[in-house]
């Protein structure tokens, strides 16, 4: 199953959105439970410890992900807005580039008792974009004409 | 190659219209002259010339030096940087959506001997 991406460039914000079939109460739960939350947030090879999970506004969240040699990385962050079942807001940031916040807004909408959930990823500056695509995963895949072609299919 | 921020964000500048993203698409299957990328969008050649200098500008395109002929070509290196991008944000999304799949058919399958939902865990039950 695949999830829509939409980006507004000119805001440098990135929204996924995938239906699932459960009840927004349930897809609610799994995103704001620290210990499902550690079941889900990822990458796969990487064992999240969730040191501060508190789901109210204001509440901060701090996670460490350990790899299995020992590497970690800490991501921490407030919650904003907190609306069960509706709506969940939260800074991010990543620990070696700590003060470059990003914001991550979460809505649950209810599809015929299925739930659409849409993330939204809202980046202050390019400057944090880079430090992410800096910091993030080594790309495996090789690159393509028919990439090439769906980024410009997508933007 | 890193860009730096400016260059990143001229990049996405180019890239936000829609007429320059379809010469970008021509492009990529091979050279053209400034009189064929003006010809499928009805626009002046100095209406089409502003766009390949948007685009010249965020190193996505450049223009041969030949007189006359001066064909343009596609830069696939800054194109890259912006696909990694996203291509990453979204591989990391989906991975993510895929296990908060797994985690709710796990959910399911635990509530479902009791037929309902399990109303703890401190939420509102607004239904």
């Amino acid at each position: 199953m695949t999830a829509d991406l939409t980006i507004d460039r000119e805001t440098l914000q990135l929204t996924m959105s995938r239906v699932f079939d459960a009840p927004r109460e349930l897809v609610f739960k799994a995103y704001t439970d620290p210990e499902l939350f550690a079941r889900w947030w990822g990458p796969a090879r990487y064992e999240n410890i969730v040191e501060k999970f508190d789901v109210r506004p204001g509440g901060e969240w701090r996670v460490i992900q350990r790899a299995a040699d020992g590497g970690t990385h800490v991501f921490y962050g407030v919650h904003r807005e907190v609306v069960p079942p509706e709506r969940i807001v939260a800074t991010f940031e990543y620990e070696p580039f700590a003060g470059h916040v990003m914001v991550n807004t979460a809505d649950f909408e209810d599809v015929e008792g299925k739930t659409r959930l849409t993330v939204t990823t809202q980046y202050s500056s390019i400057e944090d974009l880079e430090g992410m695509v800096q910091s993030g995963m080594e790309s495996g895949a090789r690159e393509s004409w028919d990439r090439l072609a769906a980024l410009l299919a997508t933007v | 190659m890193r860009q730096t921020q400016d260059e990143l964000s001229t990049t996405f500048q180019a890239l936000a219209d829609p007429t320059r993203r379809a010469i970008l698409a021509r492009l990529a299957q091979g050279e053209a002259t400034v009189g064929e990328l003006a010809e499928p969008f009805d626009l002046s050649l100095p209406g089409i010339s502003k766009h390949l200098k948007m685009l010249q500008r965020a190193g996505l395109i450049t223009q041969g030096r030949k007189a006359q002929w001066r064909p343009c070509r596609l830069e696939t290196d800054r194109l890259k940087d912006v696909s990694d991008w996203v291509g990453r944000y979204r591989h990391i999304w989906e991975e993510r959506f895929d296990r908060i799949d797994e985690v709710l058919r796990d959910l399911q399958k635990e509530e479902r001997p009791n037929g309902h939902s399990d109303p703890n865990r401190g939420e509102p039950h607004d239904s």
